[in-house]
């Protein structure tokens, strides 16, 4: 026979773990990252990463090699994926045209100087 | 203006202004600590100049209107050196300017005295890139040309504050647009601020959310004084100091120097940056850090600037006296001020694009 009164009472049983969602404390989310790199002279690259798979890749470098007028191509590379390179600075222009398709603005990480 | 001043106190009014260029909320309210921090820089500083956002919190708006002592005009300035520096790149800049030039901003009260051409040699100055900057000094050029006429015709001294007062009646012709309307709109926002004389206060009615934060955060300042000024004290950071070296290298001289400064190792830091600017380099003999690349001064500070918000400040208190921990490999930041602890990204370098001849990356 027990004392019922006298079980401890959890008030956050049913929230579960609260660490156990995030498991991925201090990893990185699924951002957006949008680099830059010097190349020679003035010329710099601008670099893609992160892009959600639903988005085709191959599409979107085409609008922005329309919308920006620059070249660019799409890498693949075995840790990020698939990365948009792009001739220029295009960083702004690049969140800025994600933003207006419907990413959200803080999935986007602008790096850099 | 200065009839209703009977505090009026210029050494009162300096100190008000620099703690003003702070622009932390104290109760850290204006700022989502959830959304990283680069968004509101770029906003700021990207494109030059800074976005305004109006008072986000009642706080901020008692802080610009609320001093009793002092008229609408000065909460006009404030307002707008709060939203220029709303984010906290932008407030060590301020911060930087101030030191760098000392016969900037903060002497506005000396007014007819300065002589015109200090504003306009101040503009060559590093920082003079930022339009807004630039905006300000021409301000306060035009400002002084026109109190000066006006003291030619009217041939009677006015102390600081009535020329103050002038600057918001003149329209000021040779200005953009922008700046000139922006101290009026913001006139119409002054709150009165006298503690208990609330009229809502004698009626049935239900009161307002709105309405009892203000009489609380009236009471708060009436009670505590202290509050407004001393919201923390100033984080400065010396400019970093670049040289050019040779044609492709940068050198960041005092680099040690701004990593003891922030209480951080120059091998943290160094790594940030150059994950954060995509480059290599090293630090030779004598500490300092060569980049490949070429660098200037401000897009360092830019990067040093996210290193702050990202690894120095608490993002709950706003704090810069925090201390970095390595735990399993996740690095922790810990308070010291307020205690709170959280984990910090870990700096990863991204997507490397081969630049340069193939033929030197064995990879490649």
């Amino acid at each position: 026979m027990s004392v019922q009164n006298l079980n401890t009472f959890d008030p956050f049983a049913d929230e579960g773990d609260p660490l156990g969602a995030s498991a991925d404390v201090g990893t990185q989310q699924n951002y957006i990252h949008i680099r830059i790199q010097q190349r020679n002279g003035r010329k710099t690259l601008t670099t893609l990463q992160g892009l959600p798979k639903e988005y085709d890749a191959k599409k979107l470098l085409k609008a922005f090699k329309k919308e920006f007028a620059c070249n660019g191509t799409l890498v693949e590379d075995e840790e990020a994926g698939q990365v948009i390179q792009l001739q220029g600075d295009q960083r702004i222009k690049i969140s800025n045209f994600l933003v207006e398709e419907g990413v959200a603005k803080n999935s986007i990480k602008i790096h850099g100087f | 203006m200065a009839s209703e001043e009977p505090l009026f106190d210029p050494s009162l009014k300096k100190r008000k202004k620099k703690q003003v260029a702070f622009s932390e909320d104290p109760l850290g309210a204006d700022a989502d600590p959830t959304t990283p921090a680069p968004a509101i820089i770029d906003s700021t500083t990207a494109n030059g100049d800074a976005v305004d956002m109006g008072p986000t919190t009642m706080h901020e708006q008692m802080m610009q209107n609320g001093f009793t002592g002092e008229g609408a005009e000065d909460a006009v300035e404030e307002k707008k050196e709060d939203d220029e520096f709303k984010a906290m790149f932008g407030d060590l800049k301020k911060k930087k300017k101030k030191k760098d030039i000392p016969m900037d901003l903060p002497e506005d009260n000396s007014g007819t005295a300065t002589p015109t051409t200090v504003p306009a040699a101040s503009e060559d100055l590093d920082f003079s890139d930022l339009k807004k900057k630039k905006k300000s000094t021409k301000k306060k050029a035009a400002l002084d040309m026109e109190a000066f006429e006006k003291e030619l015709q009217v041939a009677k001294t006015k102390d600081a504050d009535e020329e103050e007062g002038g600057e918001e009646g003149i329209p000021l012709e040779g200005d953009e647009t922008e700046l000139g309307d922006d101290p009026f709109t913001r006139g119409e926002t002054t709150i009165n601020i006298d503690a208990g004389s609330e009229p809502w206060l004698g009626s049935d009615r239900d009161y307002t959310y709105e309405e009892l934060l203000h009489r609380f955060y009236v009471q708060l300042h009436a009670s505590n004084p202290a509050l407004l000024n001393s919201t923390g004290k100033r984080y400065t950071i010396a400019p970093p100091q670049l040289l050019r070296e040779g044609n492709k290298k940068t050198v960041f001289a005092n680099v040690s120097d701004i990593c003891k400064r922030m209480h951080r190792q120059p091998e943290h830091v160094i790594q940030y940056m150059f994950a954060e600017m995509g480059t290599t380099g090293s630090v030779d003999g004598s500490g300092r850090l060569v980049i490949r690349g070429r660098f200037q001064q401000k897009q360092i500070e830019h990067v040093l600037r996210r290193y702050i918000v990202e690894y120095v400040t608490c993002k709950t208190c706003k704090s810069p006296d925090t201390l970095l921990t390595k735990e399993n490999r996740i690095f922790f930041m810990s308070c010291e001020s307020c205690g709170s602890r959280r984990s910090v990204a870990p700096i990863k370098t991204g997507f490397q694009a081969q630049v340069g001849r193939r033929s030197k990356n064995k990879t490649g």
